[in-house]
């Protein structure tokens, strides 16, 4: 059990320094999903190992995947508008919602 | 029966969780460092896979299904067409990553030390028994019975998201 938490730290912890470092937006949705994916695996063990009775975990992480793809869908689409309106998806010059 | 499920979980199931792991690790870093954006998608697709394999071995085969239908067919496809839209971005001549690289990992590596530390730390109830067998009609029962409120709710969401992408990238017609 432990092996595959720690997988899923180290999972997490990568995605995060890639929403951290990336500028390019989709860069970023990116390392977005391989941090759903890191929960997703924490999920999926929990589930084997602590209440393997029924399938909540399984489920839940269910609900993640199709979560996630709702939001890359919507994300992606705000990328191509920005992409249209400002001629660059770059992160850090797209501040008009800082106030 | 037994016996041959401990051999199963000594001589299989040990080298490939490391082989996966290895794998996912080594591509999720690509995903978040190489410079052409293009290849690190092809490099998320293969953690992608890879995490079904983790899924496979956790006994949720249903789940390492969905892993691949909508991940690595549906929300990778995606991403690669958008990073072809914008393929201005993804020029390798364009530097793609910002300024707070060295701070950036240095949270990121005290976040996963606090997290590696805490798991032997913490007392896990660990319970012995097996996963239900028939995964995925198990979990098409719980679907329609117990969880049908948030099943519906998401196909609601689903809908919500299509319309809003539609919505949001069509062109505005004066």
């Amino acid at each position: 059990m432990y092996q595959y938490l720690a997988l899923a730290a180290v999972l997490f912890a990568i995605g995060m320094f890639g929403v951290l470092t990336r500028r390019n937006a989709i860069g970023i949705l990116m390392s977005l999903e391989l941090m759903f994916n890191a929960v997703n695996i924490n999920l999926v063990t929990f589930n084997k190992y602590i209440k393997p009775g029924e399938l909540t975990g399984q489920i839940f992480a269910l609900f993640v995947i199709v979560v996630a793809a709702a939001e890359a869908v919507v994300g992606l689409a705000i990328v191509l508008l920005l992409y249209r309106n400002w001629k660059g998806i770059d992160i850090d010059r797209i501040n008009i919602m800082k106030w | 029966m037994d016996a041959f499920l401990q051999l199963y979980r000594d001589i299989v199931a040990q080298p490939v969780f490391y082989l996966l792991a290895f794998v996912i690790i080594i591509a999720s870093m690509l995903v978040v460092t190489l410079k052409n954006i293009f290849h690190s998608a092809l490099f998320l697709i293969l953690t992608l896979f890879a995490v079904a394999g983790i899924y496979i071995l956790l006994n949720a085969e249903f789940l390492a299904a969905v892993q691949v239908l909508i991940y690595v067919g549906a929300v990778a496809v995606l991403m690669i067409f958008a990073i072809m839209l914008t393929s201005q971005m993804a020029s390798v001549k364009i530097k793609q990553s910002n300024e707070q690289v060295v701070v950036a990992f240095f949270i990121c590596a005290g976040f996963l030390l606090s997290g590696l530390g805490s798991i032997p730390g913490t007392v896990w109830r660990v319970v012995e028994t097996a996963l239900p067998e028939k995964n995925a009609l198990t979990i098409g029962k719980y679907l329609m019975t117990e969880y049908v409120l948030p099943f519906e709710v998401v196909s609601i969401l689903l809908l919500a998201a299509m319309i809003g992408a539609i919505v949001l990238a069509r062109k505005e017609r004066s």
